[in-house]
C-alpha cells in the first residue's frame, strides 16, 4: 500500500469519526459555567412569585383540572398534545423523591435556561427554555426561592409518549443547535424600559410565542412570523397573531390589551377563552405595570 | 311603471327572504344571542369602571338579558350546525352537550341570583361583573375555538 493511499484509507476512517465528534461536541447539552448561579445571594421570594405568575408554570404544572385551591401544588400530570406526541409535564413540587427538592439551584437554572436536565440529559423544548433561555439569573433564582414554599406532591407524572424519531433525547441538541438562542426575538426600542420590560417579559418568561409563533417542520420558530398567529397545536382552530397586523386584535389600545390581561374581556365584551383562559389568569396576578409593558411591546411590533 | 314597481317589490321581498333565512340559521342566531349578552356585559363594565353612573334600571335589564339569553342559548346547536358561518363553536360542544348546557346554566343562574339580590352600587358591579366573566370564560375555555 502506497503512502498516499494510506493517507487517504486514514482519512477516509478519520472524516466520519471526525464529524461525529463535532457534532457530539456542537449538540451535547451545554450547562452554564458553575459561577453563573453563584453569589446571586438571598432569593427575594416576593419577586419569585411575580416570575412563577408571569411564566405560567401551573397552567402545565399542575394536576389535570385541579381545584382552584389545589392549583399550587405542581404535581404534574396533565396531558400536552402536540405533532411530536404526547407530554406530560413533571412533578416540580419541592418533594425530594417525585419532585425537584433535592435539585441544587444550578441544576434548576440550567434546565431552565439551557434545556438541561439533572442529569445532564437534553430537555424536550416542550418546556419552554427556549424562552426561558433570556431569564436573568437573579429572576431564576428568586423563582426556585418561591418554589421551595409551595407543598409537595408525591405524584409521578408518566414519561413523554413520543414515537421515533422524537423519543430520542440526543437529537435534541441539533434542535438547540438550530434553535436554541437568547437573542431578542423583534427589533424593539430598548432605550425605553418599558418596551425593555415587555420584551423581557413577552419573549422570555412569559413564552408568549411558543403558542402565537408558527413553526416549521422541525418544531423551531418560522422567521420572520413572531407571534404572527399559529394553528391550535392541541386541534381545531387557531391561536390568534398578537401583532399589530392581527385581525382579532390589531385594533386593539395598549388599554384595551391592558383591561384584557386584567379581566378576561375584550373591547367589545366578548371574554378571553381557550388556552388563553389560564394564562390571563396568571398575568392577572402581575403588576399593572407589568400588563402595561407587555401591552406596549405588543404595540410596538412590526405588522405581520 | 306598474309591472316595474311590482317586479322592484317582489326582488326587494326576495331579497328580505334571503336575508330573514340566513339570520335564521342557528350558527347566525346563536352569534346574535352572544352579542346580546355581550351588549348587556358592556353595559356593565361602563358603571364597574365608573365611565358611566350607577343605574339601577340598567344593572337590572342587563342582568335580566343575560340570564334570559343564557337560557335559550343552547338550544341553538342542532346537529348540522357544527360549521360554516364562521362559527367559532368547537366540536366539543356536540361530545359534551349536557356539559356545555350545565355551563351554561351556571351563568343564567348567576345572573338570575344577582338580580335577587341586585348590586347596589358601582363596587358591586364589580364585583358581579367578575363572577359572570369566569361563567363566561370557563365555557369559552372549552367549547370556543379562535378560527384567526
Amino acid at each position: 500500500m502506497g503512502r498516499r493511499r494510506r493517507k487517504l484509507l486514514f482519512g477516509v476512517l478519520l472524516l466520519p469519526a471526525v464529524a461525529a465528534g463535532a457534532l457530539w461536541w456542537l449538540t451535547k447539552p451545554n450547562p452554564w459555567d458553575a459561577a453563573h448561579w453563584q453569589g446571586l445571594g438571598e432569593p427575594d421570594v416576593a419577586n419569585g412569585e411575580q416570575v412563577f405568575w408571569a411564566g405560567g408554570c401551573v397552567s402545565c404544572h399542575a394536576a389535570p383540572r385541579a381545584p382552584e385551591d389545589q392549583r399550587l401544588v405542581l404535581a404534574g400530570g396533565r396531558t400536552l398534545k402536540s405533532p411530536f406526541g404526547t407530554f406530560y409535564p413533571p412533578n416540580i413540587s419541592p418533594d425530594e423523591t417525585a419532585g425537584i427538592g433535592n435539585w441544587t439551584l444550578a441544576e434548576f437554572g440550567n434546565a431552565m435556561t439551557r434545556g438541561v436536565g439533572k442529569d445532564g440529559e437534553h430537555l424536550y423544548p416542550s418546556f419552554p427554555y427556549g424562552s426561558y433561555s433570556r431569564m436573568t439569573a437573579k429572576d431564576v433564582n428568586d423563582l426556585w426561592g418561591f418554589m421551595q414554599t409551595l407543598p409537595k406532591s408525591a405524584n409521578v407524572a408518566p414519561p413523554h409518549d413520543l414515537p421515533f424519531p422524537y423519543n430520542i433525547r440526543l437529537a435534541l441538541g441539533g434542535w438547540k443547535l438550530l434553535f436554541l438562542t437568547d437573542e431578542p426575538r423583534a427589533d424593539v426600542n430598548t432605550a425605553d424600559a418599558k418596551l425593555a420590560r415587555g420584551q423581557y417579559l413577552v419573549e422570555g418568561p412569559g413564552h408568549c410565542g411558543e403558542c402565537h409563533t408558527p413553526r416549521n417542520a422541525l418544531g423551531g420558530f418560522e422567521e420572520g412570523r413572531w407571534l404572527a398567529g399559529a394553528p391550535n397545536p392541541e386541534g381545531e382552530g387557531r391561536i390568534p397573531d398578537i401583532t399589530p397586523g392581527s385581525k382579532s386584535i390589531g385594533n386593539w389600545s395598549a388599554s384595551d390589551i391592558v383591561s384584557y390581561l386584567e379581566t378576561g374581556f375584550t373591547p367589545d365584551f366578548d371574554t378571553v377563552g381557550g388556552s388563553m383562559v389560564d394564562v390571563q389568569k396568571n398575568m392577572a396576578k402581575l403588576p399593572p405595570a407589568d400588563r402595561e409593558a407587555i401591552a406596549a411591546y405588543l404595540k410596538a411590533l412590526p405588522a405581520s | 311603471m306598474r309591472v316595474r314597481a311590482f317586479m322592484l317589490a317582489a326582488a326587494l321581498a326576495g331579497l328580505g327572504v334571503t336575508a330573514v333565512t340566513a339570520a335564521d340559521e342557528p350558527q347566525a342566531v346563536r352569534q346574535q344571542l352572544m352579542k346580546k349578552v355581550g351588549q348587556a356585559t358592556g353595559a356593565l363594565s361602563g358603571i364597574a369602571k365608573g365611565e358611566k353612573p350607577y343605574d339601577a334600571e340598567i344593572v337590572k335589564a342587563s342582568l335580566a338579558t343575560i340570564s334570559e339569553t343564557v337560557k335559550v342559548f343552547p338550544n341553538h346547536f342542532p346537529a348540522g350546525s357544527e360549521t360554516g358561518m364562521e362559527t367559532e363553536a368547537s366540536p366539543k360542544i356536540w361530545e359534551n352537550m349536557e356539559d356545555f348546557k350545565a355551563k351554561a346554566a351556571k351563568l343564567g343562574g348567576d345572573a338570575e341570583k344577582l338580580l335577587a339580590e341586585l348590586p347596589a352600587d358601582q363596587a358591586g358591579v364589580g364585583a358581579a361583573l367578575g363572577v359572570l366573566g369566569k361563567d363566561c370564560s370557563s365555557c369559552h375555555e372549552s367549547y370556543r375555538l379562535k378560527k384567526d
